[in-house]
């Protein structure tokens, strides 16, 4: 847009890229997505603190015994204890101060500290959620490309039906019939869990029990975590394969009609070239946008994924903490997700800069 | 001998929804080695769709029949690999609007050099040195700088100095410009031709110039195609056509052209607008619109003759002929 900038780029001399007044784009870029992120974290604290209070019940109730109850004097003891005698905005203040640093309170079915509880939970979710999205985006990105360049051919036509079946085949069905077909008919893979039964986790590391297996040097351990992600991921990606080869199907067919497609193919490029450097990127922008909201359908779908496949992750968890009405765990469990949906999306926020340098420059 | 391009008879059907429709027909011409060919005529003329055949590029579904002897081989005949060793390479495009041809996302490195490392095999730092020399060739300032950034970073006129220069990067011996100023400033059309024009001097390099425009044409082409409804209406040297002109459509454009001295005023457009595609009238194809038709203009279908050494025009009763 600004015929002036080579021109003012040589003013710096020996700088590869033009310079533009006031730091570095990139850093820039990212600084914004950054405090966005963080007043969002907070207002999801917020959200989550005065849902708490709207819920009927009463902690003193919950926490004593039924003697302690009828005594004033220890009933108070216990909201001075907890702050809980401090006006409301001091209570959540305290209670952001805790969430800083990292104290969620005390699950009232675990009986350990949320905190801990989740330490263990998350990463046995995010795990599965990685293995599943990486997946589909690779499964996915490839079909729909195959999709797009053979368009209203056969390969397109098989292609519609099968991510028309992906989208549509509730999951919990898949679930049921892969775990049905795989484990117990023809035993090709591992059933629930997280490994083998009877073999040890490897040592607490990230709570990934692959990328901990690997830096323990614990291969057997290793293969079985890996074998056992196989299945219930397979599950998941199901919808989420479909998912991205609609979208990248109709994203590269847009791209496709673009003039620097016909641009680079009048170069005489190979079309494979033309389609993975001219055409894949361009279209990756979409297909980023969709695998965000994927990855989020997935953490949803882990929910009922897991308790079909014994996965001790955080919709298990969740789940427990829902019936029991377990505050601090159901908190703790929303802020994780909320942290998780924010990261994802400055990931994707990321991701558009790194694609396309149009975002980054201005 | 040979000219570097010979056209003959080239058809071309479009695939519509109703069926096949020609939007080229029966065109011929021929290019010299070095030579700036214009192409002219209004929009729907055929003349993308000209330059698209000949590379290779039509829509999905379009059919060719007739001839394009590049170099003494038949492009329409070729097969999608031997096209593709042909285009960028001994071929080259330059299209009409750089802000859309060039792309967004890729540095103008990787756009000026991944055709050089794939045709001519040259490595990073030889393609990047060739680059480097391209950009000063096409007077972009700063050329080492330019590599590193992107399209968008460019004005209208910059970047269509640089898709020539992606253009020229293996040095063709063709060069297809479509409409190749007609997104950009006057000032900066100006300049864009006298650079077509001095590449064509240095590099001996024949280039196809296509335009709506005969005051495009005016200032570069040896020789001119008029072409309506996908067919010559008249062909012949620059100054035979722009001052001589035998077709009615010919006089048409040149009227329609704004004079320098005569203001708007002396403005004068063509009456109704040309055929859509498929609904080229019978006889000759500019008959509706002509004011010298004939009844014979409407059922005969005429062909280019020649009336003087080198120009021929499509037009039978000739009412332009007595005047010149
Ligand atoms: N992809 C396509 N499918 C069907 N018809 C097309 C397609 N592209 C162009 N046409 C039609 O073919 C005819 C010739 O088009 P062409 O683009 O060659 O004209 P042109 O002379 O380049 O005109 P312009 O000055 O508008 O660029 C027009 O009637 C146009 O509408
Ligand atoms: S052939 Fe007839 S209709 Fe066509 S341009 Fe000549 S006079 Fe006009
Ligand atoms: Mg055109």
């Amino acid at each position: 847009m600004n015929s002036a900038e080579p021109a003012s780029g040589s003013t710096g001399a020996g700088r590869r890229r033009p310079a533009r007044p006031g730091g570095l784009p990139l850093a820039r870029f990212l600084a914004r997505r950054l405090v966005a992120a963080a007043l969002l974290c907070v207002g999801i604290t917020l959200v989550a603190f005065v849902l708490t209070q709207l819920v009927p019940g009463d902690p003193a109730a919950a926490n004593l015994g039924q003697r302690a109850i009828g005594d004033p004097a220890a009933v108070a003891a216990f909201r001075a204890k907890y702050g809980l005698d401090k006006p409301v905005p001091v209570q959540y203040l305290t209670y952001l101060g805790n969430v800083l640093q990292g104290n969620f309170g005390m699950s009232q079915q675990s009986h350990r500290p949320v905190a801990q509880d989740l330490a263990e939970y998350v990463p046995a979710t995010i795990e599965l959620a990685l293995f599943a999205i990486v997946l589909s985006l690779l499964v996915g990105v490839a079909l729909g490309v195959v999709a797009a360049v053979n368009r209203d051919r056969w390969p397109d036509q098989v292609l519609r039906v099968v991510s028309l079946g992906g989208v549509s085949m509730p999951t919990f069905w898949v679930a049921l019939v892969a775990f049905y077909l795989l484990f117990f008919k023809f035993g090709l893979l591992p059933g629930g869990g997280r490994l083998d039964p009877g073999m040890n986790p490897p040592p607490y590391a990230t709570g990934f029990y692959t990328i901990d297996a690997a830096l323990a040097g614990e291969w057997d351990v290793l293969s079985s975590a890996a074998g056992h992600l196989v299945l219930p991921s397979l599950v998941l990606a199901v919808y989420t394969v479909g998912m991205l080869m609609r979208f990248t199907r109709a994203s590269v067919l847009e791209i496709l009609g673009n003039d620097y497609v016909r641009a680079a193919r009048a170069k005489g490029l190979p079309e494979r070239v033309v389609i993975l450097r001219h055409v894949l990127r361009p279209a990756m922008v979409a297909i980023i946008t969709v695998a965000g909201v994927a990855f989020g359908s997935l953490l949803s779908g882990a929910v009922l994924v897991e308790n079909i496949f014994s996965w001790p992750g955080l919709g298990q968890y969740a789940y427990r903490s829902a019936v029991n009405l377990d505050l601090p765990g159901i908190m703790g469990v929303s802020i994780v997700v909320a942290a998780v949906y924010i990261l994802i999306n400055l990931l994707v926020d990321l991701l558009y800069g790194v694609i396309d340098p149009r975002i980054r420059l201005t | 001998m040979g000219a570097l391009l010979e056209v003959e008879d080239l058809t071309v059907w479009l695939a519509t929804r109703r069926g096949p429709r020609m939007a080229v027909d029966g065109l011929s011409f021929q290019v010299g080695s070095g030579e700036i060919f214009g192409i002219a005529g209004e929009s729907g003329s055929g003349k993308t769709m000209t330059a698209m055949a000949l590379l290779g590029l039509l829509p999905h579904a379009a059919r060719t029949s007739g001839k394009a002897v590049f170099e003494g081989r038949d492009l329409l005949s070729m097969s999608a690999r031997q096209l593709r060793a042909v285009r960028g390479r001994r071929i080259a495009m330059v299209s009409q609007d750089p802000s859309t041809s060039l792309h967004p996302m890729l540095s103008i490195e990787t756009q000026l050099t991944e055709h050089m490392r794939h045709h001519l095999g040259l490595g990073r730092s030889e393609a990047r040195g060739r680059a480097v020399e391209l950009l000063a060739t096409v007077r972009i300032p700063d050329p080492e700088q330019a590599l590193g950034a992107h399209a968008a970073q460019f004005s209208g006129g910059m970047r269509q100095r640089i898709a020539i220069a992606v253009a020229l990067a293996c040095e063709p011996r063709l060069l297809l410009a479509d409409e190749p100023t007609t997104a950009l400033d006057v000032t900066v059309q100006a300049g864009i031709l006298r650079l077509l024009h001095r590449l064509r001097a240095e590099r001996e390099l024949a280039v196809v110039v296509i335009t709506h425009d005969l005051g495009v044409l005016s200032a570069v082409a040896d020789r001119i195609c008029v072409m309506y409804g996908g067919r010559t209406a008249e062909v012949g040297p620059r100054e035979n056509v722009l001052t001589r002109p035998r077709h009615p459509y010919t006089r048409g454009l040149l009227d329609a052209l704004p004079h320098p001295e005569g203001g708007a005023a002396a403005l004068r457009p063509i009456p109704g607008s040309p055929p859509s595609l498929g609904e080229v009238p019978e006889g000759c194809p500019f008959h509706p619109r002509c004011g010298y038709a004939v009844p014979d203009c409407r059922t005969e279908r005429p062909a280019p003759v020649l009336v003087e050494p080198g120009h021929a025009s499509a037009c039978p009763p000739d009412p332009l002929g007595g005047i010149a």
